[in-house]
């Protein structure tokens, strides 16, 4: 359950219920989904919440995130809505509330872009290191070390320590901040 | 031809081959590329998860670089990710001037402007509308006939944007695996979804994708991809997801220029097929 008020909710969702308020519940989001079955509410289910106003239990539903941005249902959306954003923008939600339920991918996302703060590009060992000192999980860097000693094999990633100093990007990212408040 | 190039960062980690190969293929085919002087991230899917304004941004400041080179008024991008998220800016400040004025303000910073006469292309889009087939199929004198290949899109270089190729039913590939002497796989998976960043974040969902896609290529002798994720979770777990499934579903995966090259003429080397994770031997035995 999400530990924030059904009130607080809808004020971060109002620009997603905004989006999809044309919905005529078809489904053809949820038949055109490859994720249906990680899924414990449909697409079509989660925009019905939202047009009704039930934020809290679409929160307390992961569906969202398992969204892996294949753009089907943007593509067949009778209606023309732009359901991948609208699964976006309700990752952004989460990830600015703090819900705890989606921890996990917001710290992923989270260590990712700090990453591209400070080196303008990616730098996927730093970026892990980071990502797993966050989630405070000693056992699960083993869960990716098989891919990771492939990779550090063939030369594709490199040990990296994360860099101090001025970040590359952080003029901008500091001055998105700003203007999103 | 010439063409700006953005690589993106998995074409200078992960996925070294395909940036390698591209740029053999391209050359062999007497295509120019100057690559975008400081580029940065384009944000992948991290910077929509976290912020709407960011993930305008971060590609923005690409294209604004791009058109302060000056040269070449055409982004040629290799992954569909880079692709997706910098198309996504090209096409949106077109309709929604706030943003626009939003996305500089911010660019400012770097004393960088956005104007959006920058027109991004993807490789596959390159390669099947702007590059002479009949070359290939001249230089490569049907070096791979007799293979079957299977050819694996994945999602973000054809949609949402509908640019060169059926969004449900793409074929651009057909015509390049022919050049080649091949023939193309019948399946009905090419634009079906590996799982993206789900691999990472939710593995045992990743997998699931990648299942049906591996078995749904059981008969071709090799798959293509275009697209560093897609080849990515297409090439690691094939180990593991057979175990899972209880049957061998391990295939050599490739990039699509590191095929088009090796059909060319060009070395395992030059192409780096060393760097692919699947096991390609079955694959370059068969080539004669």
């Amino acid at each position: 359950m999400s530990q924030v008020s059904n009130e607080h909710l809808l004020e971060q969702t109002g620009i997603v219920k905004e989006m999809i308020q044309t919905c005529i519940q078809c489904g053809t989001c949820t038949a055109s989904c490859p994720n249906i079955e990680f899924m414990d509410i449909t697409p079509r289910h989660m925009w019905r919440l939202l047009l009704t106003d039930h934020a809290e239990a679409l929160f307390s539903s992961k569906s969202f995130i398992m969204c892996s941005s294949c753009y089907y249902c943007t593509l067949r959306c009778p209606r023309g809505l732009e359901l991948t954003s609208a699964m976006s923008l309700l990752k952004q939600a989460a990830s600015k509330l703090k819900l705890k339920q989606f921890r996990r991918s917001s710290l992923f996302y989270g260590a990712f872009l700090d990453s591209v703060k400070k080196n303008g590009r990616v730098k996927e060992m730093e970026f892990m290191t980071h990502f797993f000192i966050s989630m405070k999980n000693p056992v699960m860097p083993f869960a990716y070390a098989s891919l990771g000693l492939k990779l550090l094999a063939k030369g594709k990633i490199r040990p990296e320590l994360p860099s101090g100093g001025k970040g590359k990007l952080t003029a901008l990212f500091n001055k998105v901040a700003e203007l999103e408040g | 031809m010439k063409y700006l190039y953005y690589p993106g960062c998995s074409l200078e980690g992960t996925s070294l081959e395909y940036d390698i190969s591209t740029k053999v293929l391209l050359e062999a085919l007497d295509v120019q590329l100057t690559e975008i002087e400081d580029w940065t991230c384009c944000g992948a899917t991290a910077a929509e998860s976290q912020s709407h304004l960011l993930s305008y941004v971060l590609p923005a400041r690409n294209l604004a670089l791009a058109e302060k080179m000056n040269s070449e008024r055409q982004i040629l991008v290799p992954c569909s990710a880079c692709y997706l998220n910098l198309k996504k800016v090209e096409e949106i400040i077109k309709k929604d001037k706030d943003l626009l004025g939003k996305i500089n303000s911010v660019l400012a910073e770097e004393d960088l402007v956005l104007k959006g006469d920058v027109i991004v292309r993807h490789l596959l889009d390159v390669l099947s509308n702007d590059v002479d087939i009949e070359k290939i199929k001249e230089i490569s004198q049907n070096k791979m006939s007799g293979l079957v290949i299977a050819p694996y899109y994945g999602c973000q270089c054809l949609r949402p944007f509908t640019v060169f190729d059926d969004p449900e039913d793409p074929h651009s590939m057909d015509a390049l695996i022919k050049a080649a002497g091949a023939q193309p796989f019948e399946w009905d998976m090419g634009a079906q979804c590996c799982g993206a960043s789900n691999t990472s974040t939710k593995p045992e969902a990743g997998r699931a994708l990648v299942g049906r896609i591996l078995k749904a290529a059981k008969g071709a002798d090799a798959i293509l991809t275009v697209c560093p994720m897609c080849q990515m979770n297409l090439e690691s777990s094939q180990k593991k997801i057979s175990h899972e499934q209880g049957m061998d579903l391990e295939i050599p995966v490739l990039f699509l220029p590191q095929f088009l090259g090796l059909a060319m003429g060009k070395t395992q080397n030059d192409i780096r097929l060393d760097l692919n994770l699947s096991n390609t031997g079955a694959l370059t035995q068969k080539i004669v």
